[in-house]
């Protein structure tokens, strides 16, 4: 998404239009994150009155204290941090392996496996659920953070590995074709060549993949059941399960787990945007 | 898609067994060998557990003490689950109607991103906020939103004199309102739009307003049926993602009120996890699977009719 020499709209009525369509968009998306910080710094009780205060009369950021008292998230935190890193690390470096070997090596089966690869990606998960399940009962994984990050030392999923693919399908094979004269090796060639210049689309990746192992909570809900291998996301719902009464903690917590992907999100803006705009070319 | 770009090294020296050269023999090792977490992951992770879980749905299996073989006892019990017609018939509403919705949702704001006026990229990053959020805490965000007493939506209702609305706990409601939920978190559907319509040729559309076409015209016309090929994706990918909702419906509404939103994964994830009825949940999600696969079948083979390809090949 490089903006292209853009000429812009002319006539002031059709300026002014525009940015009222735009300012209204970004309305709705902004308030209710706007509610989920407002909620969460209001005093007690005070969730629950009407007219709700629009612009608060007072801070109570010893919401923060109190929700994150309630339940160990401090262990919470270590563990979605421990398994973000490190399921990203492993699908950072698997997939780019493979995408390098069906962009660049022509082996035999290739295209067949590309397009096993694919069909992955029209699988519906719920139906390895249950084995995937057994699976770390039988290796006796359960309730370990194994399970939320091993299995993305395999590859990473066919999505990744295709946004890479057509990364590095889009670069010039000259000096990797130089490289092979001078009788570089292909992990050579990839380390020191492939790699380096794939930057953008790894970054994508790990952005991707930051978010997806982050925000998880299908994983921890199925494979963890004790407190020390609970993750963040889990954590929202030691809160009430029946009724939800606290509703300014439960958004407290809401808002310290959205504020690290906000700044990997602001961070990384750009390689976000063109990640998803580079996997809509699969349609075309 | 198979037109990789090869490393053109040809070999000065004839070999002697071309098919078998060194250069070959390296290839496929080091292709292998590059290939082979992802081929052991797709065995262990992918190909296992699919055939794991279609022995299981022919068993009688807690979880614990022996696999007891039944035979198709388990889909003879399915076919006769009343359960299971309702989790088809919530998500089949969710899917086929939330789906177009939310497609709408994200052209239209893709249409409104790719207006050429400055600073449109701060609104391009503002409008992908929200898909950013993570799922939970989106969840807990709008069951405090959808509150009858408290919530955002009723605030702003009764500020302007509409009676409020029992959105999650009113059976007929209670769909509607999660699929408005999800239109608010499009941002993925957004952007791959975005990036087709950046590529709609200019000069085309220059043409059709010398030929007065309407701005809307212009759009229907020329727009969309060049686009169509990303609008076939997202919804593709669309009906696969929402047949296959369970967060939402497991914390926000927990199925209820009255199994009104009891999804299909949310009742797979019950007989699984809750009864440890493993046996009984795989041969529902086998039959999701084979739901899913159809219902993709018929969306390819409808295709040819409507998804334009400049190249006039299928999809890759």
């Amino acid at each position: 998404m490089v903006d292209r020499e853009e000429k812009y709209i002319g006539t002031i009525s059709g300026k002014l239009m525009a940015y009222i369509l735009l300012a209204l968009g970004a309305i709705i998306s902004l308030m209710p994150l706007y509610w989920l910080v407002l909620t969460s710094l209001r005093p007690a009780g005070a969730e629950f009155t009407y007219p709700p205060e629009w612009i608060p009369s007072s801070f109570h950021p010893e919401n923060y204290g109190i929700a994150w008292n309630r339940a160990p998230f401090w262990r919470f935190t270590f563990n979605s941090i421990l398994v973000t890193f490190l399921a990203t690390l492993g699908t950072l470096l698997t997939a780019s392996m493979a995408a390098y070997a069906f962009a660049r090596i022509p082996f035999y089966g290739r295209n067949v496996w590309f397009a096993l690869t694919l069909s992955t990606m029209m699988l519906p998960w719920a139906v390895t659920l249950i084995p995937r399940f057994l699976l770390f009962k039988y290796l006796s994984l359960l309730d370990s953070l194994w399970p939320l990050f091993l299995p993305f030392w395999f590859g990473g999923g066919a999505f990744y590995i295709f946004l890479v693919r057509q990364f590095i399908m889009t670069l010039p094979v000259e000096m990797e074709e130089a490289a092979v004269v001078d009788g570089a090796s292909r992990l050579r060639i990839f380390l020191m060549i492939t790699m380096p210049l794939t930057k953008p689309a790894i970054a994508a990746v790990g952005v991707f993949s930051f978010i997806q192992h982050w925000n998880d909570f299908m994983g921890p809900l199925i494979f963890t059941n004790s407190e020390e291998s609970r993750t963040l996301a889990l954590g929202l719902r030691y809160f009430g399960d029946e009724q939800f009464t606290e509703f300014r903690l439960i958004m407290a917590v809401a808002t310290v787990m959205l504020v690290p992907v906000l700044v990997v999100f602001f961070a990384a803006n750009k390689y976000f945007v063109s990640g998803v705009a580079l996997s809509g070319l699969a349609g075309r | 898609m198979a037109d990789a770009v090869r490393l053109g090294v040809s070999n000065p020296v004839p070999t002697r067994k071309p098919r078998w050269s060194r250069k070959v023999k390296a290839d496929n090792i080091a292709g292998y060998l590059f290939l082979a977490p992802w081929v052991i992951g797709f065995l262990a992770f992918t190909v296992g557990p699919m055939l794991a879980s279609g022995y299981l749905s022919l068993t009688k299996y807690s979880g614990f003490g022996p696999v007891k073989w039944v035979g198709f006892e388990n889909y003879d019990k399915i076919f006769r689950d009343d359960l299971f017609y309702t989790a088809l018939y919530n998500t089949s509403y969710y899917a086929f109607l939330g789906v177009p919705a939310q497609l709408l949702v994200a052209l239209c704001l893709a249409v409104l991103l790719n207006m050429k006026v400055r600073y449109v990229n701060v609104f391009r990053t503002v409008y992908y906020i929200p898909t950013v959020t993570p799922a939970v805490a989106n969840v807990f965000l709008w069951v405090w939103i959808f509150n009858f007493d408290f919530g955002l939506i009723n605030s702003l209702l009764r500020l302007v004199g509409i009676s409020p609305v029992s959105w999650l706990y009113d059976p007929q409601i209670v769909k509607p309102a999660l699929i408005l939920m999800s239109l608010w978190s499009v941002g993925q559907q957004m952007v791959i739009f975005l990036a087709a319509l950046q590529g709609v040729s200019e000069e085309l559309l220059e043409a059709a307003s010398i030929d007065g076409a309407t701005n809307f015209r212009r759009f229907l016309r020329i727009t969309v049926p060049l686009i169509s090929p990303v609008i076939f994706l997202n919804l593709i990918i669309g009906i696969i993602n929402l047949f296959q909702t369970f967060t939402v419906a497991f914390i926000a509404t927990r199925g209820g009120p009255i199994n009104s939103s009891l999804f299909y994964v949310l009742y797979i994830y019950r007989k699984g996890f809750e009864s440890f009825s493993m046996g009984y949940a795989s041969g529902l999600a086998w039959i999701l699977f084979m739901i899913i696969l159809v219902i993709t079948a018929i969306q390819f083979y409808f295709a040819r009719n409507w998804v334009y390809y400049e190249s006039g090949g299928p999809p890759s």
